[in-house]
């Protein structure tokens, strides 16, 4: 191995790579080349860093100096100011409060220096592809452990008492879990990984695959180790393209060295695992839905019980974790239950990791223990609302969860706490709102999406989730009635009760949790025709202020419809029989003359 | 069009795969739209899945039908996967669809005359931090504007015609 000066770790995260990664690291690489340095600086693609709205991101080591939004030219800038002449490129520095320039952010900033990294430990550090930056960072210490010092029910044991929690959604204790699966009687068991992640606004799965996915190959084999499985699978989305092969190159590194296969690590411990490929259905996403898929059935639910643990994959006893909590399972079995305690609650011990994304500056992945309030989460954190707006609520939990209004931000999140809020802390996907958001719309469009998404084996779901999104649209409409919003209350609780599977019987909470605090603008769109928040554009109308419309034009040239008059340098007025509400005008109006008003003018 | 060797091959090749007789058709089915030159299942080739699998051709179709990434209508050469959640929503996503249907002149599950583009939902794609966003064909694109859109989808029609 050579020696090098310098270590660019440049992110090569999903959000990453979609802002245009590839090309900063060829330009970085060309450049390099160009003053002959290939030998002494080395680059490593690694996984998310986290902070997605920086994106593409690099940090330089040995300083830690942390590059934001690059391009290629200011890759090349980079490598003649900064690698070469070792002057920091100040115009792609962190800028904090004040435009003040922050070098190493991940000292001073709360987004970085709050958050406590245990399932997404390896994220930005390692290179996903290589196996031996994993070792380096303790990876396969754990399943070292667990097979050579300890029995599967103390491995149980271990994670029982740590109180980790499925992180998929439901929150239950993952090793009870383990514990029905291991005494469940047969001699082939499954272990089964879940990394269908679908809910809206929810990425830590994606990100956990592709920037760590050794973590998951080592915890299964535990998991697999502790239930007694010698097979495992990993139910990826096919959405996941970049996660389903850096994980099949894992996979194939990890049976390289022995920790998959026969005899692992010289014991008389056998197990591997394959890849299985979803192909675009929500559902899949819920246990026993996501066995038939496996399957190769259709991927509908089942009805429970009978319980994976007793009968699941081939109607064997089987065990499904979701990713992140798979990811923390290393790290418990090293270090004991009483240090996975030390952060969290009592009952929600531990980290969390959250997405969060809307309406908020800083949006990204943080992990941060439970029991820490929304409004740390979201003000400290997440660094508050982007464009000085109010933020109004926040949504958890994605299509099975529930908005949490701002008077209620000072509540910690842990998973009782949202409930009692009819919210759920769900998959961790937080969605920020502001006071130009519906409330009506957003639980609108969240019932479209389980109506889409409903697979049609029971009633409930299919036929009255369908309804309920019909009454949503009558209202947005400005045509709903008073008795509608009972009808809708009704509905709901009757499909939650009723439902198959948790899709349905969770799809209503959007609807009933925003009925629960926001009835005031369900009323104000079905008596007064109004949308208070201006996004329901049956309710709307665009209007030019006389008084500060120059008479530009910009808008009457932007008008896909061409129905606003006016001649140059006079007020210009819009035609409302013709307006589309495509709100271009608005967009283009340096004089802030456009406005919209509620309800709509007839 | 698929020829039936090449299906066989893929079934053998899934076979090799360790792929056991019950979860092998959602594999095949994959393998084989990725093979087919528009992106989708032709009736034929369902067919001879069929036999090859000792299948009924009705089991194929329900799961065929069933997943919203398989076709059976033929699909364009780029199949652009708008993603319709509520973090692509609040971030103006709305714009980007009526963008992308008015640049080619598409609904949602069409294909242009050219059979050049698809159009197609999609959930949460989980790159919220940039939304709003598209895939097309296996490729992300984040951080969209109707304008950045645009772009993109004519930068793809001058690549084809040259």
């Amino acid at each position: 191995m050579h020696l090098t000066t310098n270590t660019i770790l440049i992110c090569a995260g999903g959000a990453c790579i979609s802002s245009g990664e590839e090309s900063v690291k060829e330009a970085l690489e060309r450049k390099i080349k160009e003053y002959n340095l290939q030998d002494a600086i080395e680059i490593v693609e690694t996984g998310c860093m986290g902070a997605c709205s920086l994106g593409p991101i690099m940090v330089i080591y040995p300083e830690g100096i942390y590059y934001q939004k690059l391009t290629p030219e200011a890759a090349e800038k980079i490598v003649e100011e900064h690698l070469l002449k070792g002057r920091v490129v100040e115009e792609y520095l962190y800028q904090g409060d004040k435009d003040k320039l922050i070098p190493q952010p991940q000292k001073e900033i709360p987004f970085f220096s709050r958050q406590v990294k245990i399932a997404t430990r390896n994220l930005g550090v390692i290179d996903p592809l290589n196996i031996e930056e994993y070792i380096a960072r303790d990876g396969y210490f754990a399943l070292h452990k667990a097979l050579k010092e300890m029995t599967p029910e103390e491995v149980i044991k271990v994670i029982k008492d740590s109180g980790l929690r499925g992180r998929g959604g439901a929150g239950f204790p993952t090793g009870l879990k383990w514990e029905f699966a291991r005494k469940s009687p047969g001699d082939e068991k499954y272990m089964i990984c879940n990394a269908d992640e679908g809910d809206p606004g929810a990425f830590m799965d994606r990100s956990i695959l592709e920037g760590d996915p050794h973590t998951i190959i080592e915890a299964m084999t535990i998991a697999a180790y502790a239930i007694g499985a010698n097979k495992g699978f990993v139910y990826v989305r096919a959405e996941y393209p970049i996660a389903i092969e850096r994980l099949s190159a894992a996979l194939n590194q990890a049976r390289e060295y022995g920790f998959l296969g026969e005899n692992i690590l010289g014991t008389d411990f056998s197990f591997d695992i394959e890849i299985r490929i979803g192909a675009g259905a929500f559902v899949c996403g819920e246990e026993t839905a996501l066995i038939n898929s496996i399957e190769g059935e259709r991927g509908q639910p089942r009805v429970k019980p009978p319980y994976p643990a007793q009968k699941g994959l081939w109607n064997k006893p089987s065990n499904i974790n979701n990713v992140e909590t798979l990811a923390c399972v290393p790290p418990i079995i090293i270090n004991g239950p009483e240090w996975f305690r030390q952060w969290g609650t009592e009952k929600s011990p531990g980290t969390k990791v959250f997405a969060l994304a809307g309406k908020v500056k800083n949006t990204g992945l943080v992990e941060v223990p439970m029991g820490i309030t929304l409004r740390e989460l979201i003000y400290e954190i997440g660094g508050g609302s982007p464009t000085g707006k109010k933020i109004k609520a926040v949504q958890t939990g994605g299509p099975s969860g529930g908005v949490i209004p701002e008077e209620y931000f000072d509540t910690p999140v842990d998973y009782e706490s949202l409930n009692n809020l009819g919210a759920i802390v769900g998959s961790g996907g937080m969605i920020v709102l502001d006071e130009d958001d519906c409330m009506v719309d957003v639980a609108k469009f969240f019932l479209e999406f389980s109506v889409d998404e409903s697979c049609g084996k029971c009633t409930p779901c299919r036929e009255g989730n369908k309804i309920m999104y019909e009454i949503l649209d009558k209202i947005t409409r400005g045509e709903g009635t008073e008795e509608d919003i009972e009808l809708l209350e009704k509905l709901g609780n009757t499909i939650k009760d009723s439902s198959l599977c948790g899709l349905g019987q969770t799809a209503p909470n959007p609807v009933l949790s925003t009925l629960r605090y926001y009835k005031e603008e369900y009323l104000a769109h079905v008596r007064d025709k109004k949308c208070p928040a201006k996004k329901c554009r049956d309710l709307i109308s665009y209007v030019i202020d006389p008084e500060k419309c120059v008479g530009c034009t910009a808008c009457a040239r932007v008008c896909p419809v061409n129905c606003i008059n006016g001649e140059v340098r006079k007020v210009h007025e819009i035609d409302q029989s013709q307006c589309i509400k495509c709100g271009s005008c608005i967009e283009v109006c340096r004089f802030g003359a456009i406005s919209k008003v509620s309800p709509a003018i007839e | 069009m698929i020829s039936q060797s090449e299906i066989k091959k893929i079934v053998e090749e899934a076979r090799k795969e360790a792929l056991e007789k019950q979860d092998i058709l959602i594999y095949t089915l994959h393998k084989i739209q990725d093979k087919v030159e528009n992106n989708y299942i032709p009736e034929e080739s369902a067919k001879i899945i069929s036999k090859e699998l000792k299948i009924p051709l009705s089991k194929i179709y329900e799961v065929l039908t069933f997943y919203t990434m398989f076709s059976t209508k033929p699909r364009g050469k780029y199949v652009i996967r708008i993603c319709t959640s509520l973090p692509c929503h609040v971030a103006n996503g709305r714009e980007i669809i009526e963008a992308i249907k008015d640049e080619l002149k598409i609904d949602f599950g069409q294909t242009t005359k050219d059979g050049l583009f698809t159009l197609e939902e999609t959930g949460c794609l989980g790159l919220c931090g940039v939304s709003p966003v598209i895939m097309i064909n296996q490729e992300y694109y984040g951080n969209l504007t109707p304008e950045k859109v645009r772009e993109i989808l004519k930068n793809l029609k001058g690549g084809e015609e040259k």
